[in-house]
């Protein structure tokens, strides 16, 4: 069996710390893994997707369309946008923000409404949470993409509770791990 | 890096790097480029590696083939289109040969995710005759880096690992090594191995051709290159990333793995082709191993059903091969059928280039244009520049487009480039555009790193990439040595001064060159100092000035059409209180 994960976000917003946490966690949970995520471009507040793929031996970095279980969307347009490669019946957790590409800011798109709603409307299961509120009660929205995790975190059996917050201690620098392990709990009770 | 005991969790450039340390490589260098940067940043993370970044290519590969000459295991590694630049030395070091080993990464980049096209640098080894190991995970990045130095000294002669971008930003489980002491060596005066003076190169080409004919030999007995059995109604060749979608879509079929692909294992091929039904090669982008199978007499599936252009995937081999598959296509969820406005990349708030594409439109001039975040001013709303083809060329196009168009185009034209490709290879066109007497104004903005490529020190940093401190550039001083008689220095962020200078550069009968300097907005430790911005909604007009930022902070209200500021993205900055007119924009005079 594979898990399949894909995370998408602007960049900026911390899907790259995200993924690495997930595949570190999955690796030490003793399951080959593989990650795929295109850098450059991206970094300018474009779209970004990692792909996360985990179980006894993995081949392609890629996800195929329609072989995703869980779509971890960190913006609602984003969430959208990736529908397509989530199995049929396959989970889609979205935070509740909206962050306007340039053609919507300038006036010339528009930013879809409801997408809570079109979401729900698909063959899919949704979680909608506020991450980003959390993080920012938790004083610091940075660490939205960890209160992410924690709620990805708790649908994923195949990883033993106690793996995440011993690797958030592992790769992450002392001063940031109080914040993160809170942000990280945060998350799983969130939803 | 992440090491949890002898494993690590490693892309497949932070394989190379860590290869490359194990091999007992001592120099690297490399002029960054995406997909391939990385690798240069983790060799220096390696206090045996003394790493650096070069001014382009073409002066890495120099250096990195004096270094091997010199008896330090070497690596350099670029993007594919960085080979261009370096290929001069490229082509002839497979004459000279090495002395300790040489490791040449080409990152290639099929579906164009960063770059100007999509040239497939396999074609690189089999022209110039270099050995090429083309890794399909991270562990083999790594392993093919320590078997290309063995190779490398084995053979006397450079090795090239060429990567993809799926390879060299995918992450996979590596297990871990020792590093290797590598034996002493050092230079040794050999005229006749080391001067390629036509007599001693007429000799060199035929050991290359001797050499070619070993290593293919070698090449059918590696176990980088091995015949994996499963069901012979299909044979399926592939080697890179295309091996692994290959596998998800037919798992059970038979395989010919390459992994040292040239020169080609012709005898491997042609067992292998001889023990399968219908043989299928799979590879990205052009025919290459293709070619070299049909050249043998054997016939194939390859291009004629599967995409030159682009990527492979599972799905596009799957849908390619259909009726060869025995799995179902897998099913989809559908699409939303809302429109989902696309989202490209943006100049950062508070990015320094911002104000020079502003006022380039505004002066309504020709912009020829050159690679780097400064690109980002060919798009809406700045649509500030015309032409881009390569690292350097802006200089030199914009004085071909006023040879073409003479006097129909003076006081109008402007070449745009960023301090690090000014030092790659715009000063060559520069030094050109004085000496045939152009006239067009050439802007370089220095932002005193590459920032486009993730922010690496260059000569305009004053840091190497150890971090250690070194001397800084100094662009007046070298544009005025070029024979450029006016040298102007603005801040980007001064628009009234900006427009003026440049109106002045424009009508100069001479060529000029305008520095803007002000740092990237994100370099670490850059701390501007603030003075807030904020709008006083009453006032707004619609007016639209603001707008033609293209600042990602600037928001138009759905509900009034009017101007929102989004106080999460704001940096204050103050180039819309700058165009503001009615004053609704405002900066305050003091700092925060
Ligand atoms: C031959 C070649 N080498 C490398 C690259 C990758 N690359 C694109 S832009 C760039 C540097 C841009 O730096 P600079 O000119 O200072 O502009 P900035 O991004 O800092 O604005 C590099 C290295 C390339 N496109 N072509
Ligand atoms: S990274 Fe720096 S130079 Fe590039 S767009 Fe952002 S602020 Fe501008
Ligand atoms: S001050 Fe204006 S231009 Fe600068 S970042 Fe803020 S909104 Fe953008």
């Amino acid at each position: 069996m594979t898990t399949n994960i894909l995370l998408c976000g602007v960049g900026g917003q911390g899907t790259l710390l995200a993924s690495n946490l997930l595949a570190e966690c999955a690796m030490e949970a003793g399951f080959d893994v593989k990650k795929s995520e295109i850098h450059g471009m991206a970094q300018r507040g474009g779209s970004v997707v990692s792909h996360v793929r985990f179980g006894e031996r993995i081949c392609s970095p890629i996800i195929r369309k329609g072989e995703c279980d869980i779509l971890l969307a960190f913006e609602e347009l984003e969430a959208l946008r990736w529908t397509e490669y989530l199995k049929p019946g396959g989970l889609v957790i979205t935070n509740a923000q909206n962050i306007l590409p340039m053609s919507v800011s300038a006036g010339n798109a528009v930013y879809p409404k409801n997408i809570t709603q079109i979401l729900a409307g698909m063959s899919v299961q949704t979680i909608a949470v506020d991450a980003i509120g959390k993080a920012r009660e938790l004083g610091n929205q940075k660490c939205l993409n960890v209160v992410l995790l924690g709620v990805l975190a708790r649908r994923i059996k195949e990883v033993k509770p106690e793996i995440w917050p011993e690797m958030i201690k592992k790769m992450l620098p002392p001063k940031l791990q109080e914040l993160n392990l809170k942000a990280f709990t945060t998350g799983w009770n969130l939803a | 890096m992440k090491h949890s005991g002898n494993r690590a969790f490693l892309s497949g450039n932070a394989a190379i790097a860590r290869g490359a340390w194990e091999a007992g490589v001592r120099f690297a260098a490399a002029y960054p480029g995406t997909p391939s940067t990385e690798i240069l940043e983790f060799c220096g993370t390696y206090a045996e590696i003394d790493a650096q970044w070069a001014v382009n290519e073409k002066t890495a590969m120099e250096t990195v083939i004096g270094a091997c000459y010199g008896g330090a295991r070497s690596i350099c590694a670029q993007k594919h289109v960085g080979l261009n630049v370096a290929a001069d030395p490229f082509f002839t070091v497979a004459y000279t040969g090495v002395n300790a080993a040489l490791v040449i990464v080409s990152a290639d980049d099929p579906g164009m995710h960063s770059s100007q096209n999509e040239q497939d640098n396999r074609f690189y080894s089999m022209m110039a005759k270099i050995p090429m190991f083309e890794p399909s995970n991270s562990q083999e990045a790594k392993d093919m880096t320590i078997a290309a130095v063995k190779l490398s000294e084995e053979f006397d002669t450079p090795v090239m690992v060429r990567t993809t971008t799926r390879i060299s930003h995918s992450e996979g489980i590596v297990s871990l090594g020792e590093r290797e002491k590598a034996p002493e060596r050092e230079f040794v005066k050999d005229m006749a191995k080391y001067c390629v003076l036509p007599h001693n190169a007429r000799r060199l080409h035929g050991k290359v051709e001797e050499r070619q004919k070993k290593i293919a030999e070698l090449g059918c007995k590696s176990p980088f290159n091995r015949i994996e059995e499963g069901d012979k109604s299909i044979g399926i060749i592939a080697s890179g990333i295309s091996y692994c979608h290959a596998r998800e879509v037919f798992p059970n079929a038979s395989y010919l793995k390459l992994g040292l692909t040239y020169p080609f294992p012709a005898e491997l091929i042609k067992k292998f082709a001889a023990s399968v039904e219908k043989l299928i090669v799979i590879e990205e982008n052009d025919p290459f191993l293709e070619t070299e199978v049909r050249a043998l007499g054997i016939s194939c599936i390859g291009k004629d059903r599967l995409p030159i252009c682009g990527e492979l995937n599972p799905d596009i081999i799957h849908e390619s091969l259909k009726e060869l598959v025995n799995l179902p296509m897998p099913a989809t969820t559908p699409k939303a059928t809302v429109d989902i406005p696309v989202r490209p990349p943006v100049l950062c708030p508070g990015c320094p280039h911002r104000g020079v594409f502003y006022t380039l439109r505004k002066l309504n001039c020709t912009v020829t244009g050159d690679i780097g975040c400064y690109s980002l001013g060919a798009f809406a709303p700045h649509n500030a520049m015309h032409t881009i083809v390569c690292m350097g060329a802006s200089i030199t196009n914009a004085l071909g487009i006023e040879k073409a168009m003479k006097e129909k185009i003076h006081g109008k034209l402007v070449a745009v480039l960023g301090e690090s490709t000014f030092m790659h290879s715009g000063i060559t066109g520069l030094i050109d555009t004085v000496y045939n007497k152009g006239r067009h104004v050439t802007m370089i903005l220095d932002n005193s790193i590459t920032a486009m490529t993730g922010h690496q020190e260059n000569p305009a940093s004053g840091k190497t990439l150890k971090g250690e401190p070194t001397k800084v550039l100094d662009f007046a001083a070298m544009c005025r040595a070029c024979g450029i008689s006016n040298v102007h220095t603005v801040d980007p962020f001064d628009l009234k001064l900006l427009e003026s200078t440049l109106k002045e550069a424009l009508n100069d009968s001479e060529p000029s060159v305008i520095i803007t300097r002000r740092p990237c907005f994100l370099l670490k430790n850059y701390k501007p100092r603030v003075r807030l911005v904020s709008i006083n909604r009453a006032k707004c007009v619609k007016c639209g000035m603001c707008w033609k930022l293209g600042c990602p902070a600037i928001e138009v209200s759905p509900e009034d059409g009017k101007t929102v500021i989004n106080s999460a993205l704001c940096v204050h900055c103050g180039l819309c209180a700058a165009v503001c007119r009615p004053g609704a924009i405002t900066q305050a005079k003091e700092e925060a």
